[in-house]
């Protein structure tokens, strides 16, 4: 379903933080992809939770808790629609994508995997979607292989695939779209090459859900986990979807109230997912305020969306690429909303402190992608990352500010 | 339009960044240290030759902002002929100024870097190679990372 084209101008003015100057000069936010700003249809949801409904969940008998508990779980169902999941007991609530992630290597990967066998990453992962595994694998003895990147156009090098996938892959784990580099993966295509050998694939989502459709039944995952506060919603949240069947096959990831049937001193009977991967207090608000990012999102449409994104992205490549002495990486056709870039003789961090004074934000550093900048034969890069509230208009005035930043290091 | 900007990047700072000086390796050094910024994935590594207590010579290799190498290139100038003392008792004083603004006694040329209080993200650039230097002096074998720096 198509949706009608959008009033980007009154949305913008749906995010208050935008309306600032800093430094003397009208903000610019260009580090969508370390975490996107907040509607007020969001802050309100925060502040009407706290005024009238705050209590604890599940356990509760009176009205409040009542109200708490049903927008909790409330939330959970519109996170199963927003994924396409087939219900809402595949959807956990997690911190954010790398506690999703830790969840999966901790309690499916322990249970799952043994000495020799292996773990397949690409080489474009975030450390969110690495450093648990590489624990992983010295708790169980399994080995990582990676699928290589091709180089600075940031794409997976898909004829080492094949030779990749061997019997010894027990999980292909892999980002849906390159933090660093914008690449977009053909997830559906590598997950269907896993899974006809029996592979258990897990999906990184975190760059792809608020900004794409993503629907976890076409591209046919076994896991995939987003953070909240990169699509609109509060920090402190995301989403672990899992399927029906493993989730249940898999142990408790930690131990406490709320995931519990029956305790006895010496043993306990679990709730079934996903209660059983939910212990404690849950953030409450959290679900709450993603449950409003979701629908702020969805009225827009994720197809409209993209189409912005890739209209922001792809003009401020060629109007980057037709500057001299920069260096540009991820693809050139069909990237994702941000560029990464480096300004010949110019380190990233440099560039960023005098953006910043022109009052555009950006990021400069490796991204979590430490291994692949090191792949790449670099320490960092500076980095562009847009959303729909953006402008060419302010693009423009990025890449103004960009040659600005040249002149002022060849003086 | 980068006004503002002249605290932070000075002449002296373009200059020796563009240009750093003892920039290799030392084939004479009796001591080395690894810096490293996790947050940018920067590295130093900074070369020394003692005699005694006196630092006979001094240089670094490595990759880093404009910061953080000319704040590494200008650290070998002051450094090289100094003790192990002066080194220290620099290090005060330079991580004083560049996270509080405050100069406390003759600081010489360092004085450029008294601007980098007011970008706290920087701070760890200006001081990565002061922290490297004083684990070479101490003998420390592991990289110093600027990890626990407060900014």
């Amino acid at each position: 379903m198509t949706q009608p084209a959008p009033n980007w101008p009154k949305l913008r003015a749906d995010f208050p933080i935008l309306d600032q100057q800093v430094h003397g000069k009208p903000l610019i936010y260009f580090d969508n992809a370390a975490t996107s700003q907040k509607p007020r249809a969001v802050i309100d949801a925060l502040v009407h939770y706290y005024e009238h409904d705050n209590a604890n969940v599940h356990r509760g008998i009176h009205e409040l808790s009542n109200r708490a508990t049903a927008g909790y779980e409330a939330a959970r169902t519109r996170a199963a629609k927003f994924i396409n999941a087939r219900n809402a007991e595949e959807i956990i609530f997690t911190r954010g994508t790398t506690e999703g992630i830790n969840l999966v290597a901790s309690s499916w990967g322990t249970k799952n995997l043994k000495s020799g066998n292996v773990i397949l990453l690409t080489e474009m992962e975030h450390h969110s979607n690495l450093v648990p595994w590489q624990l992983l694998a010295q708790r169980t003895g399994a080995k990582l292989a990676y699928v290589p990147v091709t180089g600075d156009e940031g794409l997976l090098d898909m004829s080492k695939l094949d030779s990749l996938l061997t019997k010894q892959v027990k999980l292909f784990a892999m980002v849906h779209i390159s933090n660093s580099m914008g690449t977009v993966n053909p997830v559906a295509d590598l997950c269907a090459r896993a899974r006809k050998l029996g592979i258990t694939t897990l999906v990184d989502a975190a760059q792809s859900a608020g900004h794409t459709p993503v629907d976890v039944q076409a591209i046919g995952c076994d896991f995939l986990a987003f953070s909240g506060h990169k699509i609109c919603g509060p920090t402190g949240i995301g989403v672990l979807w899992g399927r029906q069947e493993l989730l249940d096959a898999m142990p408790p990831y930690q131990g406490g109230g709320e995931m519990i049937l029956s305790v006895e001193y010496q043993k306990t009977e679990f709730k079934k997912a996903p209660h059983r991967f939910e212990a404690g207090t849950p953030d409450i608000s959290g679900p709450i305020g993603l449950h409003a990012a979701m629908n702020y999102l969805d009225a827009i449409g994720r197809e409209n969306i993209w189409k912005h994104d890739q209209e922001l992205a792809t003009y401020a490549y060629e109007k980057l690429a037709a500057l001299k002495n920069i260096r540009l990486f991820g693809p050139k056709t069909g990237r994702a909303g941000l560029v990464s870039f480096l300004i010949k003789d110019v380190h990233a961090h440099d560039v960023v402190t005098l953006a910043d004074q022109a009052g555009v934000a950006l990021r400069g550093g490796h991204h979590c992608t430490q291994p692949l900048m090191h792949r790449l034969g670099v320490e960092s890069t500076a980095r562009a990352s847009f959303y729909f509230y953006n402008t060419k208009a302010e693009v423009d005035r990025f890449v103004e500010v960009v040659q600005e930043i040249q002149k002022f290091f060849a003086s | 339009m980068f006004e503002d900007l002249n605290d932070l990047y000075q002449q002296v700072i373009l200059d020796h960044c563009k240009k750093p000086r003892n920039f290799h390796e030392l084939p004479a050094a009796t001591c080395s240290a690894q810096g490293r910024n996790p947050l940018c994935g920067d590295q130093l590594q900074l070369f020394l030759a003692l005699d005694g207590n006196t630092i006979k010579d001094i240089s670094f290799v490595g990759s880093g902002c404009c910061i953080s190498k000319a704040s590494a290139s200008l650290l070998t100038e002051f450094a090289k002929g100094k003790t192990k003392a002066d080194v220290e008792k620099m290090f005060e004083r330079v991580h004083e100024m560049v996270t509080t603004g405050n100069v406390q006694g003759d600081v010489g040329k360092l004085a450029v870097f008294a601007g980098v209080h007011k970008f706290p993200a920087r701070v760890k650039c200006a001081i990565l190679s002061w922290h490297a230097v004083m684990a070479a002096l101490k003998g420390d074998a592991k990289p110093v990372s600027t990890e626990n720096e407060q900014t």
